[in-house]
């Protein structure tokens, strides 16, 4: 197994014998995983296989059971305001968007500059536009989250996480509950974020997208990394059988 | 009908009263019952098992108990006072502290059926940009869930404005223990007497039953 780690130094995050069950269902085995600054990991597997898991224990969304999580020099806090600021440097994008429904899309892009950063609500507002912009939906502002399509919906969420300036995002699944011909909008959006030097672990079934901006590969299956591997690699010669024969379900049709 | 023309200053300064104990208890109900229902939703089991307690305790209860005990048990045994000289004072202040206090525990499971309403992922998305659980509280959830739970809300306001007539177990001088003297008064008038007070309760319930119906429409959150 190969740690590309492409800024020497410390990675920005290091999961080390990461165990998680929910009950009596083990999700995470024994995961080892580093992410270096700037890097692009791209997870992929089976449902079930605990990839948006992986994602979630990230930010403690879901605690684990055993092992050790450091973020940026620092193990995760267990909760409280330490976890609350842990939490404001990793950016989330998830499925179902999460868009705050009761607020507008400006609204929802300042809320954590304005109340956690205490950033003033008028330079928020300045910057949330210059988001909204770079992801495109600028004209929608002043709009609710339900006004509009799922794409313009996840490019806001997409902005709701960059307005906090992350030193991370976790994407997971982000273009899972999307009509087909919104896909790629969102799809445009993150590989020009991998191209400026994000961080970012991405959960997905993209595999034109993982080809084109990863710089790694992250094969699970239940619940244990099986392979990885920088994506031309691994797209057409994987080491494992579980991976190939995955690759060959998916890239058939 | 001539009784209750010449009563007319009279009950409705008995009217003023209850709309007094309405307001000012469900202005205490509201904030006591939100509070309530954080307790109940916090990660801390203390203040959880604190909030199912007391809510437990006070919504099955009845509420003329409950005011009986504000008047007689606080009022006379614990000596809370709130006036040395004014008696009445004294009663309406221990009355809404009864009022409020069994409001509040049913506005706790309204809120708290709204929270419910709530996707999770709402709050997934308020802590994963760092707010605090009390700020994705405050700014996300229960804005949400009090829109969603407006017309319920409104049903409770209306039950309250009724329920005020308890604080005549304890001599408060609201409409229903007024319409009792004025029926001592004036034997002979009772049924106008009493489809005044009636017609009275409806003048206060009705326009507030359908500002919570547009209340809720127009505020509602569309997901």
């Amino acid at each position: 197994m190969t740690m590309t780690e492409n800024s020497g130094g410390a990675p920005l995050v290091r999961l080390e014998g990461v165990n998680k069950h929910f009950g009596p269902l083990h999700v995470l085995r024994d995961i080892d995983l580093s992410v270096g600054r700037g890097e692009v990991v791209v997870v992929i597997g089976p449902s079930g296989s605990g990839k948006s898991t992986l994602c979630r224990v990230i930010n403690r969304l879901e605690t684990i059971d055993g092992g050790s999580i450091v973020f940026d020099g620092q193990e995760l806090p267990a909760e409280g305001r330490a976890l609350a600021r842990l939490r404001s440097e990793v950016g989330m994008v998830f499925q179902s968007f999460n868009l705050f429904s009761h607020k507008t899309i400006l609204e929802n892009v300042t809320l954590g500059p304005v109340r956690v950063r205490k950033i003033s609500r008028q330079q928020a507002g300045q910057r949330g536009m210059e988001l909204l912009e770079r992801v495109g939906i600028a004209s929608q502002a002043d709009k609710y989250p339900a006004q509009l399509s799922g794409g313009q919906q996840q490019r806001a969420a997409i902005a709701r996480a960059l307005a906090m300036d992350p030193k991370m995002i976790l994407f997971d699944e982000p273009t899972s509950a999307l009509d087909p011909e919104m896909v790629q909008e969102v799809l445009d959006v993150m590989t020009g974020l991998a191209r400026d030097g994000m961080t970012m672990m991405v959960v997905t079934h993209e595999m034109g997208f993982a080809r084109r901006a990863a710089n790694r590969v992250v094969f699970m299956a239940d619940g244990q990394i099986v392979e990885e591997g920088e994506p031309s690699e691994f797209f057409t010669q994987p080491s494992t059988e579980r991976a190939r024969d995955f690759l060959s379900k998916i890239l058939t049709h | 009908m001539e009784a209750v023309v010449d009563e007319l200053p009279v009950i409705l300064g008995a009217f003023w009263l209850t709309v007094k104990l309405t307001v000012v208890s469900g202005v205490i109900s509201l904030v006591w019952g939100i509070v309530l229902a954080a307790m109940r939703v916090s990660p801390l089991p203390v203040l959880r098992g604190a909030g199912t307690v007391y809510v437990n305790a006070l919504r099955n209860t009845p509420l003329t108990l409950i005011i009986v005990f504000c008047g007689l048990g606080l009022g006379t045994v614990m000596n809370v006072q709130f006036s040395r000289d004014d008696l009445s004072l004294n009663s309406f202040w221990l009355s809404i502290i009864g009022l409020s206090a069994y409001t509040s525990a049913f506005v706790c499971e309204v809120v708290r059926s709204g929270i419910n309403t709530v996707p999770l992922g709402q709050a997934e998305a308020a802590r994963a940009i760092g707010l605090t659980f009390l700020q994705t509280l405050r700014l996300v959830i229960l804005p949400q869930a009090v829109r969603t739970v407006i017309a319920p809300l409104g049903s409770l306001l209306n039950a309250l404005v009724k329920n005020t007539t308890v604080a005549a177990a304890i001599g408060v001088m609201e409409a229903a223990l007024r319409m009792k003297n004025l029926f001592d008064a004036h034997g002979d008038a009772i049924i106008p007497i009493f489809l005044g007070f009636a017609a009275g309760f409806v003048v206060l319930t009705l326009p507030m039953n359908l500002l919570a119906g547009r209340l809720a429409r127009r505020l509602a959150v569309v997901r």
